[in-house]
């Protein structure tokens, strides 16, 4: 579905006001990965890593600069409105909606732009209307619907025409959990019902875990991790952190089965691995605890350790 | 070819109707808009009533010239005047959307942001031409009637050319509005006058490279039955069509061009 060999993006930045320099930044660098259909697929970096031009370079917005991209056999740059109609999009931060008009004339305009024909675009609309609980907004302005209305309503508009293959560029950021859950679950109905392969890309560690089986990892522009989630966590993510707050400030602890990272004041970070009951059992043995909490670890923890190579 | 005009309606349709939901503010809008033009024409008459001529040309001539090019321009701006907001497009990004779709990205972003209001500034080039045709007693003959009606969409198309490849700098620059501005707008005031007035290098610039001779200078001559003052070949007088079609073609290929430098912007 998706080919991507030695893909490289990059951007010429000038600097100075009178004296121009030119810097030569590069967005993505040499990436190379395979898509097969009907899979769903997690693409996860820090912010600036590199996820969105490589979007980009997939959907056709970007030239790339270097290497060479397939998606649904075609040449993104060079057959974009071709390969527009197989496609779909929807960017987190980007309205694709009219802001003005009422949700259900954004799905009608849709449909002209992408040319479906009345009854597929009957039945696919009654179907979303039922998934992602469209009914109440439907006659409502854009710009009067909520943060998780608005993408229930772009989710729609990235899928009404049928694509095979659906991308997505921070679908969750800014939805509380309950709506996160109910994209989420819509992406699961999509792919496992109606085979669409979807790219996901995200720095939401949640989304990942709870839909893609495989990952891919960018950082500063390369490709870092392109494997399954499981081993990702079981190698790098497996250590977790266990804040303490004790009584006063005192010497890093020691614990078995702990290192302290941190210090700040009376509180302290440890890693450690496995269950948090013994763990914390010990350390209020050790000392006298007023308050803990426990962290998973993050997406730039993760990285950290991939770049650290550490086992 | 029929189904994008329908689909440009349906858009257009639908941010009218939209805009039209708050009447009172769409038709204070337009009434403001048709205000200023309504001082403009003020304003040309003061200049017609004060000079008796300008060259070879008699005010009326000169008032049948303006009013051709300010309505050939206001059509324009209707049309695709909000390609002004273009480079906005390009600096929050949001060009991204329309390129991920199955149309033209140059007739998605025409397609976009529509302003009826701007159907106001219209009125000033339609109130002139009245004034003008009633004042110059033409005998109109099937030719004339015909080159009427060509020459502003022609001019159109020719304004729109130049817009279009005025836009195209945002690719670059991400704002290259006011440089934009000089050759619409600009364009427009130049376009007015006849072109014999101007001095000889800028006479060439605005017959050769811009082409805004065509809109109105050359056509008026034959509207008129004019000598041309110039004494260029009288063909040119009918060449305005073919111009514009060179000119949409130019633009066209260079929006093409410039796309492929698009650099989007965010993450």
């Amino acid at each position: 579905m998706i080919e991507v060999e030695h893909l490289t993006k990059e951007f010429v930045v000038r600097r100075g006001r009178l004296r121009r320099e030119r810097h030569v930044v590069e967005a993505v660098r040499d990436i190379s990965f395979h898509v097969e259909r009907g899979e769903l697929l997690g693409y996860l970096g820090p912010n600036g890593a590199g996820k969105s031009t490589t979007i980009k370079m997939l959907t056709g917005i970007l030239v790339p600069s270097g290497g060479r991209v397939t998606v649904a056999g075609l040449d993104p740059s060079k057959r974009r409105v071709e390969l527009a109609k197989r496609i779909g999009a929807m960017f987190g931060q980007r309205v694709q909606l009219w802001w003005d008009l009422p949700l259900i004339d954004s799905f009608e305009l849709l449909r002209h732009i992408y040319r479906v024909p009345a009854d597929r675009y009957r039945t696919s609309l009654q179907r979303f209307r039922t998934v992602l609980d469209l009914d109440p907004f439907l006659h409502t302005p854009v710009r009067q619907l909520s943060l998780g209305q608005r993408i229930r309503g772009e989710l729609t508009a990235a899928m009404l025409h049928e694509p095979e293959l659906l991308f997505l560029d921070e679908p969750t950021i800014g939805l509380d959990v309950v709506a996160k859950q109910r994209v989420r679950d819509f992406l699961v109905e999509i792919n496992r019902e109606r085979g669409v392969t979807v790219l996901l890309t995200t720095h939401d560690l949640g989304d990942i875990e709870r839909l893609c089986e495989r990952l891919l990892v960018i950082d500063r522009g390369s490709l870092i991790w392109d494997g399954r989630i499981g081993e990702l966590k079981e190698r790098y993510g497996r250590d977790r952190l266990l804040i303490v707050d004790l009584e006063r400030p005192v010497p890093p602890l020691e614990v078995a089965g702990a290192v302290v990272e941190r210090v700040d004041g009376p509180r302290q970070w440890l890693r450690f691995r496995g269950p948090a009951a013994d763990l914390t059992a010990r350390v209020a043995a050790a000392t006298r605890l007023v308050d803990l909490q426990i962290a998973e670890p993050d997406i730039e923890e993760i990285v950290r350790r991939i770049y650290a190579g550490e086992r | 070819m029929v189904e994008p005009v329908l689909l440009w309606r349906r858009l257009v349709g639908a941010q009218v109707r939209s805009q039209l939901q708050y009447r009172t503010s769409f038709l204070l809008d337009l009434f403001g808009s048709f205000l200023i033009s309504f001082i403009d024409f003020l304003a040309v008459l003061v200049i017609f009533h004060n000079v008796p001529q300008l060259g070879v040309w008699s005010v009326r001539e000169v008032a049948l010239l303006y009013a051709l090019s300010s309505i050939s321009f206001a059509l324009t701006d209707l049309l695709i005047g909000h390609l002004d907001q273009f480079p906005q497009k390009i600096r929050d990004g949001n060009f991204d959307i329309l390129l991920v779709r199955p149309r033209g990205s140059l007739f998605q972003v025409v397609a976009s942001d529509f302003q009826l209001r701007r159907l106001g500034k219209a009125m000033q080039g339609v109130l002139v031409l009245v004034y003008a045709l009633a004042a110059l007693h033409l005998h109109w003959t099937v030719g004339r009637v015909a080159m009427l009606v060509v020459m502003i969409p022609a001019g159109v198309v020719i304004f729109a050319s130049v817009w279009v490849i005025g836009a195209c700098l945002a690719f670059w620059t991400t704002d290259g509005g006011e440089f934009t501005n000089a050759f619409t707008y600009g364009g427009n005031f130049m376009a007015q006058y006849p072109i014999d007035v101007y001095a000889s290098w800028l006479r060439r610039f605005l017959c050769y490279l811009v082409p805004l001779g065509f809109v109105c200078y050359f056509p008026a001559l034959y509207l008129l039955g004019k000598h041309d003052p110039l004494g260029l070949p009288r063909f040119l007088q009918f060449a305005s069509p073919v111009v514009a079609v060179i000119a949409a073609a130019v633009a066209g290929t260079i929006w093409r061009g410039a796309v492929r430098h698009y650099r989007s912007a965010g993450g």
